[in-house]
Order: C-alpha cells, then sequence, then structure tokens
C-alpha cells in the first residue's frame, strides 16, 4: 500500500489559499494542507466538515452528570445514611456543586481523548512531515495521486500557477 | 443664490457615505515579524544557557523551596502545635495561604478561556504563561489543605474511592469541604489539560529545531506526532473552544465554591451570601496582580517586550482596575449589611475589622486593594512598567491580607468573649509561606527555560491574520482595506 503525493510548498498563507481554491476548482481533491497555525477560513476553501466532536462532550456530560447524581444518591441515602446536622438523607441541592464538577471533568477530558483518538496523536507517534518547516514558516498544500484519472501534469501547472515556491512527489510507506 | 448652496448640501453627504471609516485594527506585536522570527525570538531563551539573573532568581526561590521541605517535614513530625493556631483561632495562615494561592490561580483560566471565548487576541501572548501560573498556584494551593490536616498522611480520605476501605463511610457530599476537594481537583486538571493541548503545536516546532539528541526525543514524545494538518487544526480549534466553554463556568464554580467553606457557617463575618461573587472578583484582581508582577519581570529579562507590549500592560491594568473596584464595592456592602441586618455580633465583628487589634490588617488592604486601583485610571502608570510592577506587588500584598482578615479576624472574637483569643505566627507560619513562594518561583522559572513561554502558533495567526480579519467582520474588511 505505497501511497504517492504530489506536494507543494508555499511560503505565505495567500498563495495556499488561491492554490488550495483553484485545486478545488479543477476538481483535484485535497488530501491535506500542512500550516504552522489554523489558517483564517480555510475550513470552507477546503470543504472541511465542521468537526463533530462535541457530541462526545455532550454525551460524555450527560452520562457523567447521570452518575454523580446517582453516585451521591446511593452513598448518603442507601448504603450509608448519616446524619450530619439534621440535614435529609437526599440533600439533593447539596449535590449539585460535585454534579457540576464531575460533569465538567470527565466531558473535558473526554473530548481530549476523542480528538486524540480521531487526529492519531499518540505518545512515540513518529511524526509525518510532508515539507519541511510546516511547523516553522511554511505551508504545504499535499494532493494524493491515487485514482487512474489523476492527471500529474495538470495538477503541477495549477500548483505553480497558484505561486508554489516548490513542487514535490513523495511517496509513503503506511 | 439660495438653490446652489441646497444642491451642495444634498450632495455632500452622498460623498461622505461611500466611505465609513472604520477604527484601524489593533496590532498586538510590534515590529511585523516574519513566521520564522516568531520562532526564533520565542525558542531563542530555550536554546542557550539561562543568565545571570535567572540563575539569581532561581537560587532564592530554590532555597526558599528546600526551606518548605524543611518546615514542612519538622511540621509532619511534630503536628500543627508549631503553628500559632490556638482554640480559638484554628484556622490561620494556613486557609489564608491556600486561598491566596487558589485565587492567584484565576487570572490564568480567565485570560485563556474567557478572553477565548470574547475573541481578545491580546491574550495570545500572555496565556501560555498565565496558563502555567494557574497549575503552579493551585499546586501550591493544593498542598495547604492537605499539611494542615492533624495526619496528613490520611489525606486521601478526602476522596471517596473505591473499595471502600472505610467500611461503607462515606465522605460527607453536603459538606462544602468536600465539594472543595472536587472543585480544586477538576480545576487543576482540566487546566492542566488545556495547557498542554494548547502547547503541543509549539512541542512540535521545537521537536522540529531540535537537532537531536536527548531534546528532540522528549520533544517528540510530548508532541504526539503533530505535523500541522489542517484537518487536526479544524478539530484542535473546536476542542479548543469546547474546553474554554467548559473551563469559563468552571473557573467561576471553583472560587465560589471556596467562598462556601466560609459562607455555610454561621460565624459572623464569613456567614453571608455575597461571598461567592466576591471571591471570584477578589481572585481575578489578585490574580491579574500576579500575571502583571510575573510577566513585567520575564519580558525585560527574556527580551520579549515585542510579544508582550505595554499595550498588553494597559490592557491587564485595566482588568485589574476593574475587578479592584468590584471588591472594594464588595467591603462596602458587607459593612452596610452588617449596619443595616441589625444582628449583633455581625455588628460587632465588623467593629472589630475597623478598630480592634487587627485593624491595621484591615487599613493595609483597605490601602492595598480601594486606594490602589485608582491609580491606574492614568494612563501613563498603565503604560508604565515600573509603576504597575510596583502596584501589583501591592495587589498582592492586599489580597493576601483581605483573605487573612476575612479568616483570622472572623475567627479570633466570635460569639461569646470567653471565646476570645489572639493570633500570632510563628516562625514556621512565616517560613511556609515564604516556602510556598519558593515552590510558585522554582516552578515558574523552570517553566520558562524549558517550555516555549508564549504560544509560538497563537502568536504566528494573529500576526499573519493582520488582526483585522478576525477583529472585523468579513463585511467591514473591505472597508478596512481600502481606508
Amino acid at each position: 500500500m505505497h501511497s504517492k503525493f504530489l506536494v507543494a510548498t508555499y511560503s505565505d498563507s495567500e498563495s495556499l489559499l488561491r492554490g488550495v481554491r483553484l485545486a478545488r476548482e479543477k476538481n483535484f481533491r485535497i488530501y491535506d494542507v500542512f500550516a504552522p497555525y489554523p489558517i483564517h477560513n480555510l475550513d470552507h476553501e477546503m470543504g472541511v466538515r465542521r468537526s463533530r466532536l462535541p457530541w462526545v462532550t455532550f454525551v460524555v456530560g450527560c452520562l457523567a452528570l447521570t452518575f454523580a447524581v446517582i453516585f451521591q444518591f446511593y452513598t448518603t441515602v442507601l448504603d450509608w445514611p448519616l446524619n450530619v446536622g439534621g440535614k435529609p438523607d437526599n440533600s439533593s441541592l447539596a449535590f449539585i456543586p460535585i454534579c457540576f464538577e464531575l460533569t465538567v471533568l470527565l466531558s473535558g477530558l473526554a473530548t481530549v481523548a476523542a480528538l486524540f483518538l480521531r487526529a492519531q496523536l499518540y505518545p512515540g507517534k513518529k511524526e509525518l512531515l510532508f515539507a519541511e518547516g510546516v511547523t516553522n514558516d511554511k505551508f504545504a498544500l499535499v494532493l494524493r495521486q491515487r485514482d487512474a484519472g489523476f492527471d500529474a501534469h495538470r495538477a503541477i501547472r495549477l500548483l505553480q500557477e497558484s505561486g508554489a515556491e516548490r513542487i514535490t512527489e513523495k511517496g509513503v510507506e503506511p | 443664490m439660495s438653490s446652489t448652496v441646497i444642491r451642495v448640501n444634498g450632495k455632500a453627504p452622498a460623498a461622505v457615505e461611500e466611505k465609513i471609516p472604520v477604527l484601524p485594527p489593533p496590532v498586538w506585536v510590534d515590529g511585523n515579524p516574519s513566521l520564522r522570527e516568531i520562532t526564533d525570538d520565542i525558542a531563542h531563551p530555550l536554546e542557550g544557557r539561562p543568565g545571570k539573573g535567572w540563575w539569581i532568581c532561581f537560587g532564592v526561590a530554590f532555597a526558599a523551596l528546600l526551606n518548605l521541605g524543611g518546615m514542612v517535614t519538622w511540621l509532619f513530625a511534630k503536628g500543627i502545635g508549631i503553628w500559632g493556631l490556638n482554640n480559638s483561632v484554628g484556622w490561620a495562615f494556613d486557609i489564608t495561604n491556600f486561598v491566596f494561592w487558589v485565587g492567584i490561580g484565576h487570572a490564568g483560566t480567565l485570560i485563556s478561556a474567557i478572553l477565548l471565548l470574547f475573541r481578545q487576541q491580546w491574550r495570545t501572548s500572555i496565556n501560555r504563561s498565565a496558563e502555567a501560573m494557574t497549575i503552579f498556584a493551585v499546586m501550591c494551593a493544593g498542598m495547604f489543605p492537605a499539611i494542615h490536616m492533624g495526619r496528613p498522611w490520611d489525606a486521601f480520605f478526602i476522596f471517596p474511592y473505591f473499595p471502600n476501605q472505610r467500611g461503607p463511610l462515606w465522605v460527607n457530599f453536603r459538606s462544602p469541604l468536600v465539594w472543595d476537594v472536587f472543585a480544586i481537583s477538576t480545576y487543576l486538571t482540566i487546566s492542566l489539560v488545556f495547557w498542554y493541548l494548547g502547547m503541543i503545536p509549539d512541542l512540535a516546532t521545537l521537536r522540529d529545531r531540535a537537532r537531536g539528541g536527548i531534546k528532540k526525543f522528549i520533544f517528540r514524545i510530548l508532541s504526539l506526532g503533530w505535523n500541522g494538518s489542517h484537518r487536526t487544526w479544524s478539530r484542535y480549534e473546536i476542542v479548543s473552544l469546547v474546553l474554554a466553554g467548559l473551563a469559563t463556568p468552571l473557573v467561576l464554580s471553583v472560587h465560589s465554591i471556596v467562598s462556601m467553606d466560609f459562607a455555610t457557617s454561621l460565624l459572623p463575618g464569613w456567614h453571608t451570601t455575597i461571598f461567592p461573587p466576591y471571591f471570584v472578583a477578589g481572585a481575578i484582581y489578585s490574580g491579574f496582580g500576579m500575571v502583571l508582577t510575573l510577566l513585567i519581570i520575564t519580558r525585560s529579562t527574556m527580551h520579549l517586550e515585542r510579544y508582550i507590549t505595554t499595550r498588553h500592560l494597559d490592557k491587564m491594568a485595566k482588568v485589574t482596575m476593574l475587578t479592584g473596584m468590584i471588591v472594594s464595592y464588595a467591603y462596602l456592602t458587607e459593612f452596610f449589611s452588617a449596619w443595616y441586618g441589625g444582628n449583633l455580633y455581625e455588628r460587632y465583628h465588623f467593629i472589630n475589622r475597623a478598630t480592634g487589634p487587627y485593624a491595621w490588617c484591615f487599613y493595609l488592604m483597605v490601602l492595598c486593594n480601594v486606594i490602589t486601583p485608582h491609580f491606574m485610571w492614568f494612563k501613563k502608570v498603565r503604560t508604565s512598567a515600573a509603576l504597575l510592577f510596583g502596584i501589583s506587588i501591592l495587589v498582592n500584598i492586599g489580597m493576601w491580607f483581605e483573605r487573612f482578615v476575612i479568616i483570622v479576624v472572623s475567627l479570633h472574637r466570635a460569639f461569646l468573649p470567653s471565646g476570645w483569643g489572639m493570633f500570632y505566627p510563628t516562625i514556621f507560619d512565616v517560613g511556609i509561606l515564604v516556602g510556598s513562594f519558593g515552590l510558585f518561583f522554582t516552578c515558574f522559572l523552570l517553566f520558562i527555560r524549558a517550555l516555549p513561554m508564549i504560544a509560538i502558533w497563537e502568536i504566528k495567526g494573529v500576526v499573519a491574520h493582520g488582526a483585522h480579519k478576525m477583529a472585523l467582520s468579513s463585511e467591514d474588511e473591505e472597508v478596512a482595506v481600502s481606508a
């Protein structure tokens, strides 16, 4: 499963955006863009869908809230009811702060864990850099030479037109 | 003749309407550096050898940390009797320091989370170090409840855990002290995650700068294989927003819950409903004081004036002034309610606060927290690093004394005069307070040597987008460019 990529390197985000726009107009599918910072409006230009990760926050938040309510009720009402200052066993109002804290804690941790899973970020991973300097001052637009209809010459011409500094081919072993 | 005048008047507004003047976008980095220069400037302090100034600061801080270690060891050996506590005043420096340090942490979360939601771009230069400050301050805070227990080796009893080795007996979930355990540990965890998440792209930048060896190895592990993919950036930004949204109510809840440790008791001076907002405002006030102290020192010693400009100092000074005035208002309200409420004990407490044996603490607090903020009405003060440094120190002193006044002055003369007493700190009280500063500054000094203290990628975004794309809506953009 050897994949071949066409990598165009830019030194400013305007030409990169121009490249993305041109490539999309000419029906090339953009594999990815690599940049040292999140470029304004690039999601829209690349046609990236808005991430659904907030659903993880919502679902885990609901579960955590349920857990916090049940846990506090179980310990103070069922497992060991204890009279403290004559307060009722089920002092539900007093349970609110811990319900809130547990909801925030577990949904926050779950969201970050989901991001790491989805983006495949984990300690010890060998970074796959398509061009030198994409974490410093370079921008790279990457097209995948996968389907039979991929016209490499047309793609290179198009990327040159958009103001790419360098265009290279890169093969990546999976 | 009159008809020509009318024609001129009719034409003039049409010409004006074409160009609506738009305020120039704010510039948060001086000298318009290139992307490479930004990386070099911020990564530079991490690559050379530390200067003399850093070693002196580190030496002092580390000595204080060693002192903390020694004193806490002695405390564990002898018990909390080595402090100046007595039957009347059962909480003094320990809980004062706890509330003080938790408060310091709040500015970091305010800057990183609340200002992110408000799209305030000036946060980008200061958020990383402010978040680091939060984490170290919460660490210092967390230490105090643990060491003030009679048996600190049983400190884990404050957490409910499975399997429950205390039989079926659980912690008391109705107690604000247990809420506090959950609030502080959640706050520390979420702050740590937020801080680390924000640092991953910068760790990747440092990894790619490192020529090899142990440095590259460590940064490679920490940066989790980050390669700048925009598909990841897109998700990353959403997750940052979600975390900011979670951290915003969290930061408000933490000091509210800390204040409930006091407010749910019946003690005059503690038993008031104003405490949660009053504590949160005070926390942000003291936190910004500490951010100013730290950043004014580091920007000059690390030569980062280009990124932490006087305009940043001006913004922080404004937040400090506003929260200082909220705190002053809370002081007034407390006195008013004591008088208007008509409760004998409450009234006596406030008379005692202003005229009793600890009145000097009260007046020092008023001087630092009520009068000092008003110097910041002047732009000259807000943009002078030296003056702001002085003010920030006063803010820190004032807020420490505010907590001392609330805790010790309320306890030392509560209801029955036969239960009255005085608190005098011993050398161990003072030594552990100084030691907590040692822990804080040691961590902070190591942080600025080992990790990028300014968010490189966020600065790049702000500089490259020329600020106006994010500051203005897209319709305004063209007008701004043409104007």
